[in-house]
């Protein structure tokens, strides 16, 4: 067992709580401002449908940026984020007339002297979205 | 189709940006994170404000239509994580390019600098559909 800053224990194959964040047009057009990346697939609908896509899409980044914030917070805090990757697998659809629901799940995968990695499945309506998303993030001994 | 000579070429960046408590607050705050302060590191995907549009620059002329494009995987390596104040510089590099089915599909790796030091380092698929 390894502890971690926030006083939690962390074993190989541990499951660790899941986290179910919101995304809707709103959400997209705040992360757009935020991040700079203004592609219209992710606002506009017309401009979606017209390049081929089903609908509006979530940034990938964005996505991956709520996996990172759930990732931190299990880490006790964004600096202990060492490495984060994942690829896209499937566009996260976001109609304009309701919510979408991304549900986020780590598990640990291994524990090392001063790291542990993370194995992370992000869900959208049952689809995964990201795969082989994995994390190292630093552990403090107490 | 992606001209082969990009392959391996560096942009080293020129200029630099300092980070704003103002820009890691707001980029944390779409993330669902509210109260950021200034003694708090960026969220672990900050860095992707910096990379995407040197990356876009370095393919500028390319002959690749970044209308088309999905981003296809990310990764980030870091160093030491990113505060408001720091000053970084990103140097780009396209590390491979292949066509598959139709589509181009390029690695770019950025390596943000700050005092010398490569703090960050992303590398980004970017899908260019045929």
């Amino acid at each position: 067992m390894t502890t971690h800053p926030l006083g939690q224990d962390f074993a190989v194959g541990q499951g660790l709580p899941a986290k179910v964040f919101i995304i809707n047009r709103e959400s997209l057009i705040r992360y757009a401002n935020a991040s700079g990346d203004q592609n219209p697939i992710h606002q506009d609908e017309a401009f979606a449908k017209s390049v081929g896509l089903e609908n509006v899409i979530a940034h990938g980044m964005f996505t991956m940026g709520l996996v990172g914030h759930y990732v931190s917070q299990i880490a006790g805090g964004n600096s202990q984020v060492r490495e984060f990757s994942a690829r896209f697998i499937k566009p996260v659809i976001v109609p304009a007339e309701r919510d979408v629901e991304l549900k986020v799940h780590a598990t640990v995968v291994e524990i090392h002297s001063e790291t542990i990695r993370l194995e992370i499945t992000a869900t959208c309506e049952h689809t995964k979205v990201l795969g082989m998303a994995k994390a190292l993030i630093g552990v403090i001994h107490q | 189709m992606l001209n082969p000579d990009l392959v391996g070429r560096t942009i080293v960046g020129v200029s630099s940006t300092q980070i704003s408590e103002e820009a890691i607050a707001i980029f944390a705050s779409a993330l669902g994170h509210h109260g950021h302060t200034a003694a708090d590191a960026a969220p672990p995907t900050f860095g992707i404000t910096l990379t995407l549009s040197e990356s876009q620059t370095l393919l500028q002329g390319s002959g690749l239509d970044w209308n088309r494009v999905v981003h296809g995987d990310q990764r980030f390596e870091i160093f030491q994580p990113l505060y408001a104040g720091m000053i970084l510089s990103c140097n780009c590099t396209v590390e491979s390019a292949r066509a598959v089915a139709g589509n181009e599909i390029v690695t770019v790796r950025s390596d943000l600098i700050s005092e010398e030091q490569t703090v960050v380092s992303s590398w980004s698929t970017l899908v260019f559909r045929g």
